[in-house]
């Protein structure tokens, strides 16, 4: 177990290392920052003299040297924009993705298995197909659209929660709500689909030949199974959550990463879109391993 | 007979499929008395296993649906009680084991919490559970019981995980215990110490036992009565010494003729030209010695069984043979040409006339690929037959010599029985024009009946195709009526060799007689005489 975490280690900081070179090089191929942040009848000698202030001039190769350079002491420079520590502003950022995801993921995960598991214990029952046609409507239903009309009928219509913004914690329940639907959907039906196939093994057949009780049956025996395959779709849709929700943030004006990337990237802003990035790698990798471990701990034929 | 415990009255069940209504069982009766021990006999399909299924609520309803009938145990018709007080009769009153105690534990869950819960879950306290647990663990013969309570299913042998079922079993001193083919998946010797502790059990708690089967020699070991089952009815029921010896109905009778290990053992013929010879094959996986200084000599159209229980290295010794797996060490001859140091392209070749027939044709044949599909593609491989024209009558021509029809051709193997599906799986193996076929266990998944017409192919081509054999299998019956000369095997080495009259007349060394003592027989007064002379020993 801890071998394999050790491998898993190694081989992602390697691709974190093949994302930083992308990352860069591709970030500079989307043009001048120079243009973008000096007043358009800035002069060429302006240009020049912003370019040399932030190393902008050098050889490609050489700024990506300095870059790797400062990295290695953990800097990752200067946000343009901000006049502050790249870093500073996207950690920033995170400490608003990070709870919204958390919580978000966190519902999702808990609704999502019990009533996956519900509904698979009866299949083609009534309660079956009420989660199966939400849940389908969920996974399908595009979150921009849902997003704008929540706004319409929860804050403009009836008033119950702010339009946008952060501040207050009815500020969250619409962005949570938006970004719960989709994941929601789509792990519901994984769950359904796991513990249906967990539920036909023979282990279960055991069970009930000793008079277990169905709900030990469904949350003890089985969902344990059943969760290893699910383990990875909800690890996958957190690290889209991870990522920042850009189209849902962008929306309600939340603070996050998401927006801090997109907002980095029509600016030019690259040492932030940098850091942004790989502050989000490092979170996904993390994540990556939290599922290693939850697989190792639901399944001891993984642990030795 | 006592009074009878549980009575089954007239069960009729259907399954509902897409197919269409199968009667799975049709008016079947029996009943089963304290201390007594009921077999019920059946082959694949033959039902044997539904009325046990409806006995314990284990039925998915639908697809299945009670037709009629009813189950009397204490006065009560189980069909008509409760849901909840079925379960609580479950385990509590009646109790089950089944045939693949790895699939049928719990993966995930200690076997120590698998087998207090049977307690737990009809409300007794845990320590209370844990006591019993512990007490049973030794009694079926766990060593080291208070580790064995941490460990998982996986780290336990097969026939410890049958023990350790039976355990969980056995927790609330059930009146009935219902064994559905408890030793199928068990060497034979494992077999034999399972269906001994079972046997011992019974008598300390007076129980009744029903065992589900379909191999005579464990009717014979331990049965009292049986109830012989085919298409869903009950064909034929009595004790087991009249039904083996005077049996009235056709389909019985044509059961006890088809088990294996009756016939004349064939003479060897010492003149065939040799095909195949290893010389001290080593083979070691980290610190297991899969094979160790292996060596044998197969000669044109003659049949070699490889002998011995799992783990033995049987597998492996094939694999190296066919280079699949790379020897440590040693030679492998194929007409005095060394099939391990050959390069790339000969060893094509010489792979095209050495094929191979696995254990179970369901998974070893693509099921997305018609019949067609699997028996030409090794043409395409070895680019043999390029008239492609010609390929659709040779590939009906090798159907029709294995027993299948032209009209087959076209379909997939989902579509065909057990056994059929085994008969293209020859027939895939033929089209390549092998001089030499490795049956990995090829006929252990079938019923016997079938596993006898399968040998007699088997045979047949043996004899007309002068193809020569190495037979990998665990039942020493079908080895007996097939082989020429036999290997047993042991931790990966040859323990003993010779021809097979040798072998089973006169073994000399003690694991294969203790595995022909293992082997049952299903003439129930020559197990009779083994156990007594067993006892007397």
């Amino acid at each position: 177990m801890t071998k394999m975490i050790g491998q898993r280690a190694i081989a992602s900081l390697l691709s974190l290392l093949g994302l930083m070179i992308l990352v860069f090089f591709l970030s500079r191929l989307t043009g001048d920052p120079a243009v973008l942040f000096l007043p358009i009848d800035a002069t060429e000698a302006m240009k020049q003299q912003f370019r040399t202030l932030h190393g902008l001039d050098l050889p490609l190769i050489e700024q990506f040297a300095r870059y790797v350079w400062d990295l290695l002491h953990l800097d990752f420079g200067e946000s343009l924009r901000k006049a502050r520590p790249a870093i500073d502003v996207v950690l920033e950022a995170y400490a608003w993705t990070l709870p919204l995801a958390l919580i978000t993921m966190g519902l999702v995960v808990t609704s999502a298995i019990i009533l996956g598991s519900l509904a698979a214990f009866k299949v083609g029952g009534f309660f079956d197909r009420l989660v199966s046609i939400i849940s389908l409507i969920g996974a399908s239903a595009p979150d921009f659209w849902i997003a704008i009309v929540a706004i319409v009928v929860f804050s403009i219509g009836l008033g119950w929660v702010p339009t946008s913004g952060v501040g207050t914690p009815l500020h969250w329940v619409l962005p949570i709500a938006v970004l719960f639907i989709r994941p929601f959907g789509l792990v519901v039906q994984v769950v359904r689909g796991s513990m249906i196939s967990a539920l036909g093994a023979p282990y279960v057949k055991t069970a009930r030949a000793k008079g277990v009780k169905n709900l030990p049956l469904i949350f003890v025996h089985t969902l344990r199974n059943g969760m290893l395959p699910v383990i990875t779709v909800i690890g996958d849709q957190a690290a889209a959550l991870l990522n920042g929700a850009v189209i849902v943030e962008t929306i309600f004006g939340f603070p996050g990463v998401g927006k801090l990337m997109i907002d980095s990237i029509l600016q030019r802003d690259f040492n932030v879109v940098l850091a942004a990035i790989m502050v989000t790698a490092v979170a996904i990798f993390i994540m990556n391993i939290l599922i290693d471990v939850a697989y190792g701990l639901l399944d001891p034929r993984i642990r030795n | 007979m006592s009074e009878p415990l549980l009575t089954v009255r007239n069960l009729s069940v259907d399954f509902h499929t897409a197919r269409g209504t199968v009667n799975a069982v049709k008016n079947v009766s029996w009943s089963v008395g304290r201390g007594e021990t009921l077999a019920i006999l059946g082959e694949s399909g033959s039902g044997k296993s539904v009325s046990a299924n409806a006995v314990m609520n284990l039925l998915d309803i639908p697809p299945a649906e009670i037709v009629s009938g009813e189950i009397f145990y204490e006065g009560e018709d189980l069909l008509k009680v409760s849901y909840e007080k079925h379960r609580a009769l479950n385990g509590k009153k009646i109790a089950m084991i089944f045939q693949d105690p790895l699939g049928h534990l719990n993966p995930v869950y200690t076997v120590g919490w698998q087998i207090i819960e049977m307690m737990t879950a009809h409300g007794r306290p845990a320590d209370m559970a844990r006591a019993r647990a512990m007490e049973l663990i030794i009694r079926v013969g766990i060593p080291e019981p208070e580790q064995a309570m941490h460990k998982y299913p996986h780290q336990f042998s097969g026939g410890q995980r049958q023990r350790l079922m039976i355990a969980m079993a056995l927790m609330l001193k059930p009146d009935i215990l219902i064994a559905d083919e408890p030793t199928t998946a068990l060497d034979v010797t494992i077999q034999a110490e399972v269906l001994a502790l079972l046997k011992e059990l019974q008598a300390e708690t007076g129980m009744a036992l029903v065992l589900i089967t379909h191999d005579l020699g464990v009717v014979a070991e331990i049965a009292d009565r049986v109830v012989v089952m085919n298409k869903g009815e009950i064909v034929e029921e009595g004790s087991v010494r009249d039904v083996y010896h005077n049996a009235k109905h056709p389909y019985t009778r044509k059961l006890i003729d088809a088990a294996p290990g009756k016939g004349e053992i064939r003479l060897l013929d010492q003149a065939a030209p040799l095909l195949l010879e290893a010389k001290k094959l080593c083979k070691t996986y980290g610190n297991f010695a899969a094979l160790q200084d292996v060596s044998l000599t197969l000669a044109r159209g003659q049949s070699l069984a490889v002998v011995g229980e799992s783990g033995s290295g049987k597998s492996t010794l094939a694999r190296t043979l066919l280079c699949l797996e790379e020897a440590d060490s040693g030679e492998a001859l194929w007409k005095g040409r060394d099939l391990i140091s050959m390069g790339r392209s000969e060893l094509l070749g010489v792979r095209r006339q050495i094929q191979m027939v696995f254990q179970d044709p369901t998974q070893s044949l693509n099921p997305r690929m018609s019949v067609y599909q699997l028996i030409a593609e090794g043409w395409d491989i070895h680019k043999l037959m390029p008239d492609r024209s010609k390929r659709r009558a040779r590939v009906i021509e090798l159907l029709e010599q294995v027993g299948l029809d032209a009209e087959h051709v076209d379909r997939y193997p989902h579509q065909f029985s057990g056994g059929q599906r085994q008969r293209i799986a020859i027939a895939r193996a033929l089209a390549l024009e092998p001089e030499l076929i490795i049956c990995d266990e090829a006929v252990s998944a079938l019923d016997v009946s079938i596993q006898a017409q399968v040998i007699a192919l088997l045979d047949d081509l043996r004899q007309r195709l002068g193809i020569s054999f190495l037979f990998i299998a665990h039942d020493l019956g079908v080895v007996r009526d097939f082989a020429d000369t036999v290997i047993v095997m042991k931790s990966g080495e040859i323990v003993e060799r010779g021809p097979t009259a040798q072998i089973f007349d006169a073994p000399q060394h003690p694991y294969t007689q203790r595995l022909l003592a293992a082997n049952l027989d299903p003439d129930p007064d020559v197990q009779a005489q083994r156990r007594a002379a067993l006892i007397h020993a």
